[in-house]
Parts: C-alpha cells; structure tokens; sequence
C-alpha cells in the first residue's frame, strides 16, 4: 500500500518516517516506533490507554492517523520524566498515593494528568474527575487516583506537604 | 550503619515486613510506561493472526473460501477446522470435562464464534484479509433463554453429544442439559418449609456481564522447530495449567514448552481459561515456523472470552415468626452458553455456589444447579470472585431482605438475629463448609454504628412521609450486606484441575550477601505481589523487604503453581511463602548457634537476628549467616540456604465483612446517586494496609459497575448488543462513588500468617449492598425485588411500575 512521509518530534526527539495512510497513531508509536507505554484497551476511544499529548492537546491516539501528526510535537509517557531521569511529580504521586494497579490504565492516565495540571494547575476533586473521565481504570476505583493527582498539583505548586 | 543502635521498633520498621503501607515495588516501572506487557513484545519475523467470526448465534457453516484471502499480499495460512483436525485440534478440552470447537466445526453456536484464523506478516493486513474469508451459513432456530431450553422442542445445540446421557458431572435429562448438581438435605428443608410460620420465595436473577479487564486476551506463540520447542507467552492468570493444558493436548513434551505471563494488565477471571485464540497462535506458528502474535479486541473480549453469572435463582427461605430462619431452599439455572468452559474445581461445577446459606445459621439447607446450553458465548469465570459466590451472596443477601419486609423487620436487626455467633466458629454449614472463623455480630455493629443506622432510618422514613406528601420526588434506600467468602482453594481432598491438586508454591534463595529471590506458583495482574510476597518473607526471616526480589510468571523458573484467581494468593501461596521462609529461619538458627558456638535450642529469633538466649549482646543477623551459609556450614550440613515449599492448605478461608450503602434515587429520570459507601472488611491477618485498600476501592467499583448497569445483553436473534464500551457500562472517575473503608482482624486460625485474602471481597459482599439499597428505596411502595443492573432506564421503569408517574 501506498506510503505518506511524515516528520514530527516525539518526545523531543525529531523522527522521519514513512507510513501507510490507514495507520493510526497508537499503532505507530508502538509498533514503529517501539513506544509501548500507551496501551490499547479498546477499539472505540472510550478507554483512553492510548493517550498520548500532541501539540499541547491530550488526544486518544487510536483514533488519530499517524499522518495526522506530521509536524507535530508529541509526548508519551515515555517523556514525561525528566531528562536525568528524575520522576515527574505526577508519576511520584500515582506511586506515593498507590494510584496504580495493574498499571496498564497508568500511562495514558498519567499523560492526561500532565495536561490537566497545564490546563488548571489547582483543580479540585470534582474537576480531576471530570478532567480524567475519558480515561478508564478497572483496578482502583479512581480514589487514589484523584489523591496521586493531587499530590503532584501541591508539590507542582511548591507546596512541601502533600496529602497523606 | 551499626545495628546494635537501633531500637527493635526501628529494625522492624527497616524490614517492611507484614502490616507495612509499603509503597509498590511494580510501579516504579509501570509508572513510566517500562511495564512489559503481551501485546509490547516484537520478534523478529513475528506475524499476526487474527479471526473470522460468525454473525450468526446459530448456523450450519456449508462453506468456507479463504482462496481470496490467502492470494492477498502478505497473507502467510488461513487455518479452519479442517487444518486443525490434522493436528487433531479442532476441539479442545474444557476445564469443566466438556469440549468446546476451536474453529467452527460444522456449525457456529454463538454470535462472533471464531471460524477462521488469518496469519498474516502485519496486523492490518491480517484484519483485510478476515474480510476476504468467504463463509456460507444456513441459519438454525436460535435459543438465548436458559429457562426455555429444557423445553422438550427446543433446538438442539450440541449436536456432538445431543445423545449422551452422561455428562462430565452425572446424568444429562435433555440435549441442551448440561448437568444437575445438589448440595444438602432436600426432605429436612422440605419439611422446615413445611412448618415454618413465614416463607418468601423470589426469582433472584444475576445477569451476564463480564470482567473486562482493560488489557484484553493476548498471546504470542513461538515454535522452535529445531529444537522442537513451544515458547508461549500470554495474558495467563495460571500459566502452569497453561503449559500443562498445552502438553496434554498436543505431541510436544512438557518439558519443552516455555510459558511466560509477562506483566498483566488485570485479570478478575477472564484470563483463567484456555481459548481458541491461544490454540490457533500455537498451530500457526507450528505450521508457519515463525512467532504468531493473537490480540483480541474489545469487541471480540466482550463477546467471546469468559463471560461471568448468567444465574437464575429460585430462592426460599423459611423463618419464625420472630425472625429466626429455618430453611433455605435455592434452585438455579446457570445458562452456560454453547459449551462448558467454566473455570472451576473440575469437582465443583456450580464452583462453590453452596456457600448460599452466606454468613447465618441455617438449621437446614438445599440447593440443586442445573446447568444449561444455549447460543450464547462459552465461559462462567469467576468475575472478581471465588467460584460462584457472588451469585450465592446476591441470591442470600437479597432474600433476606425480601425476608425482613416480609416480616416487617429492619434488615440488619433481622441480619444480627441470625448471624453465626462468635462462639459457634469453627461452624459447619448446613451445606457442608467449614466455616474457620469470624466475628460477624462485632463487624455488623461497628459497621451501623459507623454510618449512623438508627439515625439514617429515621431521615428516610421522614423523607417517605415527605415523599407521599407530595414535597419530594426523591426516594431514599439504605443497603445493608453481610458477606461471607470462601476462597483459597483448596485444600487437594476436595480441589483440583484436571486431576492437578490445588495447592501452590513458593521457592526462596537467599544470596551471600543476605539479598534474597523468591519465584511463585501464583501470578500477580495488578495485586502488587512483587511488594507484598517480600513482606511476608521479610518478617518470616529478617530480612528487608527491599532486599527481596518476587519473580511470577516463567514456568521454566517458578515451581508448580495453579495461578492467581479466586484470591488464592495469600492464602495458598502466601501460605507457601510463609512456610519456605520458616525452613530458611530453621536452617539459619542451626547456622547462628555454630557460629555462636552454643546449641541450637539456645539461640533464639530477634527480628532480623538470632541470639543468645539470655544474652542479647550475643546474636548474628540474618546477613552474617547468609554469608556463612556459603562458605561456613556446621559440619555435615549443606551449604547454601534456599528452600521450597508447596503448601496444601488444610481448608478454605473465609474472609467476611459489614457493608452500608445510601443511594438517593429520583423517580422521575432513575437518576440514583450513591450518597454514601462503607465497606468493613475482616481479611485476617492484614499483610499491607495501603494494597488491601486499594484492592477494595477496585473491588467496589466492579460491584458498583455490575450492580447499576453492567450487562451482556442479546436480543432474541442470539445478537449481543453490549458488545462495546459504547454500550457496556464501565464507570468513570465521575460515576464513581468515593469509598469508606475500615476493618476488624479475626486472623485464620489454620493459615501460616492467619491471613484470608481480600481481593474479592468486595465484589462480593458490595453487588447486593447496591442492589439492597436501591430496593429498599422502593420497599415502602410494596416493591419486593426489582433485578440488576439498576441502570437509569431500569430504574425508571421500575418507578413506573408502581405507580410513581401518573
């Protein structure tokens, strides 16, 4: 099948590629690129596991073309952390808070809380809940969730004690 | 660092051990997307395959053409049943002694039955290639209703066996009949029905619905041929059943089939069973020679791979006047679908549905199963649960309920009149279970007094009033649950798979330098056993928790184990971690004593040491003699200090708990708000306070999702119409109501630790606290029992029933 060439950055990082049309993101990130901290957890972008930020936005990238994002900047779970390797305070919250289980809702939980905490750095329980509601977790219930997103609001927002 | 400075609350604080909120060793990984999951592995060469799917419930196939598909570019086989019969693979085994097709042999018997299996060398050209499959059906009459299909003209399902009076479980009275199962003293339940002052009788119905994990079912097969080796790594929750399963039914020896459970991305009992997806990767990849990669999709998980409840049960009880119950009478439907594939003890067809007579003593009992085919998908898992006790406590906790309006009682003062007392533990059931301990009156109690019962009671009866005066159209319910589990099968006298008893395992090296491995017989999906195994080998030996590596999955590494499900873990492997741990301790005494040149007898464990007794000055700790157990053993002694154990737990565990729901409902959209939720929990020994917290948020939520609207639907045609998160109800972080947690400790008095395991509990003992809640909004209106799931339209119609929009 015919090819579409595509240049973008991921993760900072500037990538080249050529693709079938038909590919989807996702599909791209983790197969072609070996990207494979976002998940897929369903076909109907209900689930949210694929999520990944593309040019400041978080998008569900099972239902985005991989052509869709030429020229765009993209982040995964896989950049979120620091260039050192320090944890950022959200991946520090979802383990501080026991915000996770089997872990396999957490990237794209994770990479949805990043732009959440851009888009209102001090939200309040109703509005984390409502800002993650495209993302599904069947393991926790999504209390600790709310707790880990809060932690890293706090420490986001200098404040030395977070929640318990 | 000088131990001799630290207090013996800060060694024990140093260990992690058991009771510790230690933080999850699995995150730091998953946390920055470097889990390992199936679907994350690439092998060189690797294909895809994917299937063709039946889009009849009910059909004769007269005809498959996969020419057009395997002339497209980069389709590598189309398998059928008739490939598959060459290696004697069309059908395969069930857990529960029935066959089930791998591919449609002759005919498809649910909607989406897999047909054809493409391969093909990437993923997109293997779902065009499933659209190139030409696939002739002739459609047959269709029965989706288990209560219809022992009627003498239903259709006839199981072609196979439409002739066999015996089944894997006894006598089959009809073609669609699968088995009869009984538990109890049917003429002395007859006769306390007969006498008793007050009997209700309900259709209490638990609908199909699904676990749905988020990661659906995934395998990659890899077949050696040179070496004549099956390498197969899966979404497996007992890969060594697994392995064994593979060998039995196929020419290659078990010892050179590698099976491997990655990183799991949740279970809840969907991924216990074998499916046709698992067989066709490793056929495909026998015949293509090159790694087959097979994931499931949604659509294909929702519809195909295990399906949880479809019970339909007649429930009875019989009481006093005053409340006390007499009788229990139970007589279940269990829809099957097309083929048992159940997972459950091979002996236990209805898993251990006798657990009906829940947590109160019934002086009599009864209860009889009849299992059912139709043309539904195939499965019967045990859906964050043990084995059918979620049906057994849904069926137990809503009759009595409908008992206590009967009666004119307050549910849970009808509850605390027949709760089993504390002194009656170990308590036999009137259906055959041990009961090993429990403290049921002290848990219901601190549960009312928690939420306030007396004082909620009255806001709902002035609501009522306000409600028939006209000033509200909001109905408030208050649900009470009391639960009892029984999980941790089991002991080998009454469990086993496929003949395998079901114990399980652990082995634990320790290394020189007092760093330790331990690899398991179980398999974490999100349980956080990597951090809690450690725990328990931390306060068994002294040796730091973060000092310890917990390894599950690789069946060439772990010793025999039967998997993670119906929260065996902590209670059979925890178990067997505990024991091993206890070898290492009594080989490292007899170490310290040599190296402290005194006897054996006059050393003593002091958290992370031995001494001296009498002279606590004297004393080595764990870390010296690791490092003596390799290079200065007593003489006659072995070096090394490792051990394995393999634990056959004398009985089960019954973890129980109090469970409090405040629902307001408005009757005119069925809008029900949970207003509030408390969840006691007494799980024995507590062996990390922050994960069994975590696991009863998890477990609640799934309750909350099944309760209020939760259900794998179809339509008379055999179509199942919730067979996406379009139409499936998984709730959100805005649905979903916030959770109280607490607990009580009554540890087990047979479990190493005393531990019960928790994981389910709150499935359990939470489904019928919703449903009670809703049900008890409406019980002033006359309403005895509206079924699950209490969705919006439900609900509203259930309103309307009464009356409520006129």
């Amino acid at each position: 099948m015919a090819q579409t060439q595509i240049s973008l950055t991921v993760n900072g990082k500037a990538v080249e590629a050529s693709v079938e049309p038909r590919m989807l993101l996702i599909h791209f990130l983790r197969d072609k690129l070996r990207l494979t901290g976002p998940h897929i957890g369903c076909d109907t972008t209900h689930c949210g596991a694929c999520t990944v930020d593309l040019d400041g936005k978080s998008v569900k990238s099972c239902t985005v073309f991989a052509v869709q994002a030429d020229s765009a900047e993209i982040t995964t779970i896989e950049g979120i952390a620091a260039p050192d390797g320090a944890l950022h305070a959200l991946q520090e919250g979802f383990r501080e808070m026991h915000g996770l289980q089997c872990g396999f809702c957490t990237p794209g939980m994770i990479t949805r809380a990043y732009r959440l905490l851009q888009e209102n750095p001090n939200p309040s329980e109703a509005e984390i809940r409502a800002g993650i509601s495209g993302n599904l977790c069947r393991c926790t219930g999504y209390q600790n969730i709310v707790k880990a997103i809060q932690y890293a609001a706090d420490k986001m927002a200098g404040v030395q004690e977070a929640a318990q | 660092m000088n131990d001799t400075v630290l207090t013996p609350e800060q060694r024990t604080d140093q260990l992690e051990g058991i009771g510790c909120k230690r933080k999850r060793v699995e995150d730091v990984r998953f946390v920055q997307g470097k889990g390992n999951y199936v679907d994350d592995l690439d092998l060189p060469g690797m294909l895809y395959g994917d299937f063709v799917r039946s889009p009849y419930a009910h059909a004769r196939v007269t005809k498959i053409d996969a020419s057009k598909a395997t002339a497209l570019p980069g389709v590598v086989a189309v398998l059928t049943a008739e490939e598959l019969k060459g290696v004697n693979l069309a059908w395969m085994p069930t857990l529960a002694g029935d066959v089930q097709m791998v591919l449609a042999d002759g005919k498809v018997l649910y909607q989406n039955q897999e047909v054809a299996f493409v391969v093909a060398d990437d993923r997109y050209v293997a779902a065009d290639a499933v659209e190139m499959v030409e696939v002739e059906y002739e459609p047959l009459p269709v029965l989706v209703d288990p209560l219809k299909a022992m009627e003498p003209d239903a259709p006839v399902l199981r072609e196979d066996i439409k002739d066999k009076t015996e089944g894997a479980h006894g006598p089959r009275k009809h073609h669609n009949h699968v088995f009869t199962w009984e538990m109890g003293d049917r003429e002395a339940t007859d006769a306390a029905f007969g006498k008793a002052d007050v009997t209700i009788k309900e259709m209490i119905s638990y609908q199909r619905c699904h676990p749905s994990p988020l990661e659906t079912c995934q395998c990659v097969a890899s077949f050696d041929k040179v070496k004549g080796e099956l390498t197969l790594w899966g979404t497996f929750q007992a890969p060594h059943v697994i392995r064994t399963v593979a060998s039995l039914i196929s020419p290659i020896p078990e010892h050179k089939i590698h099976v491997i459970s990655p990183d799991i991305g949740g279970g809840f009992g969907n991924k216990v069973g074998a499916y046709p997806g698992y067989i066709c990767a490793i056929v495909a990849s026998i015949v293509t020679g090159q790694p087959v990669k097979w994931v499931e999709d949604r659509i294909e998980n929702l519809s195909t791979t295990a399906f949880a409840r479809d019970y339909h049960m007649l429930t009875e009880i019989a009481a006093t006047r005053d409340g006390r119950v007499t009788g229990l009478r139970v007589h279940t439907t269990a829809n099957q679908g097309a083929f048992d594939a159940c997972a459950d003890p091979s002996k236990w067809p209805a898993g251990f549905f006798n657990i009906v007579t829940g947590s109160y003593d019934f002086p009599v009992a009864y209860c009889s199963v009849d299992g059912v085919y139709t043309n539904k998908a195939p499965g019967g898992v045990a859906y964050r649960c043990s084995f059918r006790v979620t049906e057994a406590a849904y069926a137990i906790e809503r009759g009595m309920d409908i008992l206590a309006q009967k009666l004119g009682m307050d549910p849970a003062e009808l509850r605390m009149k027949n709760l089993i007392r504390r002194e009656q533990f170990p308590y036999t059931s009137a259906l055959g279970w041990e009961y090993d301990s429990g403290d049921y009156h002290t848990a219901l109690q601190k549960a009312m007094d928690a939420v306030g019962y007396a004082e909620l009671r009255k806001e709902q009866a002035a609501k009522q009033e306000a409600f028939k005066r006209g000033e509200t159209r909001e109905l408030m319910g208050i649900g009470v649950s009391f639960f009892t589990e029984i999980v941790g099968a089991g002991p080998s006298r009454n469990c086993d798979i496929l003949g395998i008893a079901m114990f399980d395992s652990a082995e634990i090296r320790i290394h020189p330098t007092g760093a330790a491995i331990a690899r398991m017989g179980s398999k974490s999906q999100g349980q956080g056993h990597e951090t809690t195994y450690a725990q328990i080998i931390a306060t068994e030996t002294g040796i730091a928790a973060e000092n310890i590596t917990v390894e599950e999955g690789n069946t060439d590494t772990a010793p025999y184990g039967l998997g993670t499900y119906g929260s065996r873990s902590t209670p059979v492997a925890g178990a067997a971690v505990a024991m091993a741990a206890r070898k290492i301790k009594a080989k490292a005494q007899m170490i310290a004593a040599f190296m402290l040149e005194v006897h054996d007898d006059d050393v003593e464990f002091d958290i992370d040491r031995f001494r001296v007794k009498g002279n606590p000055e004297r004393f080595k700790t764990m870390k010296e003699i690791a490092w003596a157990a390799y290079h200065q053993v007593p003489p006659g002694m072995e070096p090394g200090l490792e051990a394995v154990s393999y634990y056959d737990p004398p009985n089960m565990t019954y973890p129980f708990g109090a469970y409090i729901c405040v629902a307001d409902i408005d009757v005119d959209t069925g809008e029900t708000k949970i207003r509030r939720f408390y969840a006691l929990d007494d799980c024995g020994t507590r062996i990390n306070p922050m994960i069994i917290e975590g696991q009863i948020h998890g477990g609640l939520t799934e309750a909350f999702a099944i309760a209020m609207g939760q259900e794998i639907h179809y339509d008379d045609d055999g179509n199942v119409t919730t067979a996406s998160f379009l139409d499936y109800f998984l709730p959100t972080a805005v649905e979903t109501p916030k959770w109280e947690t607490d607990w009580t400790t009554t540890p087990s008095p047979h479990h190493p630790i005393g531990a019960k395991g928790v994981g389910e509990s709150p499935n359990v003992g939470g489904v019928p606290c919703f449903a009670n809640a809703v049900n008890d909004a409406f019980r002033f209106l006359g309403s005895t029992h509206i079924s699950m799931p209490h969705d919006q339209w439900r609900t509203w119609e259930a309103a309307d029933r009464l009356g409520l929009h006129t």
